[in-house]
């Protein structure tokens, strides 16, 4: 039996590292919100996120933190390019068609990666990475503290875009009602690509705070992509509040699962929920009841 | 005999014919590495087949085929390892547990109503939570891999020795061409025959509108769950050849949702919800990654071959929508008479 401040310590790495899939998750959950397009290519974003911040720390020594800015809005870029040259054009096309546009964007994002960076990891060191604080009896990174404030800052920023700016609420509008929202002159195709743009930037962001805690390879991509979606899943498509339960759960259960179980058999556990949820919530903890 | 050929012009059956004959023909002038090819080609249009019959057929989306490779290269393999058993008897152990994770799944899914998008991931999610237990099952080697045992690559040309090759499947590879150049033309008659039964009409009418369909009296959720099971049981078979093809077993590559995503690029390409665009797209897609394949070792590039499968996916999408065999159908054409024409 394992003294309890041990569970305490796993869970309290299992919430800061949560806060981070959270905010690749939420990223994922508003382009499915909005558009009804499921992202199969997120993980691959975060991916290049990842490298992106790589990037950065090496050519200007920029702490990933810092170069969110940066990658964000190049990954931002790059998803109203995407949502404007090739996914409108399936906005009504059937389901598996998106699927497969989606995993076609996932194969070249993530071979093109392996073409220009080649297979072998790379990480970032910062200079605080063996840093931490101590809080009563248990010891945090700063990493992952630092981290995971910039992940629920983000989130919170977000949080306020949709609730209290002009476009926010009209991306919402596009969200609630599409034809409405194209009756009463929205732009919606403008509004598409901008909710695009926002969700890879999410998963951008996520990469670059991902980076300071493991190392990344081009072939991580599909392991988050599921990972996105086992969050967004079990907190309900479509809810900001429940990517970031999603998020905070799955982090505390890895986590746990890593002690009480063997390491190995953690993502099992993720699954195992995901395939209960689907069963018995489809909707999500938090999603709306659909009619 | 008749239902098989109905309605299909002369030119088109005598093509198939000779297609098929020249294909049967192929080992007396090739060996090695073609043959290795081809032997790829009929695999993957084996599995393809299968997974359209879910997709193409009963429009039911799964992204975790590779479960069910992966269970009938584990049923046979295992028997093997442990007791000796060939594949033939293997196979059935295959189908059962296959057909049976199909069934549990498609039940699972299709009585708790997740369509789409959640029906496709739930597929995923049981692939990997059996890969991971697979990974931790020691019996059959864990992640540290099965093996088979290799014997006697070189037979006696005898007709004992080669009915043994066949019954054992240890043997040279165009013994295993022909077993699964066998399997794949199977396929394609039980497919063809299904698609002229009350089953196949009833599955075409769920892939186009789930509810008429079910308001037109037809047990929606036996005949899905009956696709699935077939589809399970056919991609089962190819988990069996993959098994004694290749003798070694990692959960790792075997469950891998790169498996799932391969067997389904074929299919894209060449033609989703038709009889021969598994095949075409098949030959084609194998063809275009062994070409790939020498030019990423040539020019030492990462990632070339799936870049270009991306690329080549893309671009089937976007502009031949509905695969490469429609279009060259017409071409050649070959189209079906329809039956009230």
């Amino acid at each position: 039996m394992l003294p309890i401040e041990f569970y305490f310590d796993a869970a309290i790495k299992g919430l800061l590292t949560g806060s981070v899939y959270a905010m690749l998750a939420v990223g994922l959950s508003i382009i499915f919100g909005v558009m009804r397009v499921v992202n199969f290519a997120h993980g691959e974003m975060l991916v290049a996120g990842m490298f992106g911040a790589y990037l950065v720390f090496v050519t200007l020594g920029l702490d990933p933190i810092l170069a969110i800015p940066i990658v964000a809005l190049v990954m931002f870029l790059f998803g109203v390019v995407l949502q404007r040259g090739l996914i409108d054009r399936f906005i009504t096309a059937p389901e598996h068609q998106q699927f497969l546009v989606l995993i076609g964007v996932a194969l070249i994002l993530t071979n093109g990666l392996d073409m220009i960076f080649g297979p072998d990891a790379r990480n970032v060191q910062v200079p605080y990475a063996f840093a931490s604080f101590e809080v009563g009896p248990f010891f945090l990174d700063n990493v992952r503290v630092y981290s995971a404030i910039t992940a629920l800052a983000l989130i919170a920023l977000l949080y306020l875009f949709f609730n209290h700016t002009l476009t926010g609420k009209a991306i919402r509008a596009c969200a609630d009602n599409n034809r409405g929202a194209q009756v009463v002159g929205l732009n919606v195709s403008r509004l598409y690509a901008i909710t695009f743009g926002i969700g890879a930037a999410c998963a951008g962001a996520a990469g670059c705070l991902l980076i300071m805690v493991i190392d990344v390879t081009p072939h991580l991509g599909a392991d988050f992509t599921l990972l996105a979606f086992t969050i967004v899943i079990i907190g309900g498509l479509g809810s900001m509040t429940g990517a970031l339960l999603g998020g905070l759960l799955i982090g505390v259960s890895e986590a746990m699962a890593g002690i009480l179980i063997q390491p190995s058999l953690k993502s099992s556990f993720s699954f195992g929920l995901l395939i209960l949820v689907l069963l018995l919530r489809p909707n999500g903890l938090l999603g709306k009841r659909s009619s | 005999m008749r239902s098989l050929f109905e309605g299909v012009p002369a030119r088109a059956a005598w093509g198939l014919v000779c297609v098929i004959v020249l294909l049967y023909l192929a080992p007396l002038v090739f060996g090695g590495y073609v043959l290795s090819v081809l032997i790829l080609c009929c695999y993957l249009a084996v599995l393809g087949q299968a997974w359209n019959v879910m997709m193409g057929f009963a429009g039911q989306l799964s992204l975790g085929h590779a479960l069910y490779i992966g269970l009938g290269a584990y049923a046979s393999g295992a028997l093997f390892f442990h007791f000796g058993l060939g594949p033939w008897i293997g196979l059935i152990p295959a189908f059962i547990v296959a057909g049976a994770m199909g069934a549990l799944i498609g039940w699972l899914g299709f009585r708790f109503g997740i369509r789409g998008v959640y029906f496709a991931l739930l597929t995923i999610a049981f692939a990997e939570f059996v890969r991971i237990l697979f990974d931790h099952w020691g019996w059959v080697g864990g992640s540290s891999g099965m093996f088979l045992p290799v014997q006697n690559r070189n037979i006696d040309m005898d007709a004992a020795s080669i009915a043994n090759a066949f019954w054992t499947l240890r043997g040279p590879n165009w013994v295993f061409y022909y077993v699964i150049l066998t399997g794949m033309v199977a396929c394609l008659v039980i497919v063809r025959l299904l698609m002229r039964t009350r089953v196949g009409y009833y599955w075409l009418a769920i892939r186009e509108d789930q509810e008429a369909a079910q308001a037109m009296g037809i047990n929606v959720l036996r005949y899905k769950l009956l696709a699935v099971v077939i589809s399970a049981m056919m991609t089962a078979f190819g988990g069996v050849f993959y098994a004694f093809y290749n003798n070694t077993l990692y959960p790792e590559s075997i469950f891998s949702i790169d498996r799932s995503i391969e067997l389904l690029l074929g299919v894209i390409i060449g033609g989703i919800g038709t009889l021969f665009g598994p095949i075409l797209g098949a030959f084609a897609l194998t063809w275009l990654g062994e070409g790939l394949s020498i030019t990423q070792e040539w020019f030492d590039i990462d990632g070339l071959k799936l870049l270009t499968y991306g690329v080549a996916m893309l671009a089937i999408i976007l502009f031949r929508p509905a695969g490469l065999w429609p279009w060259l159908r017409r071409l050649l054409g070959m189209e079906e008479r329809r039956p009230d024409a």
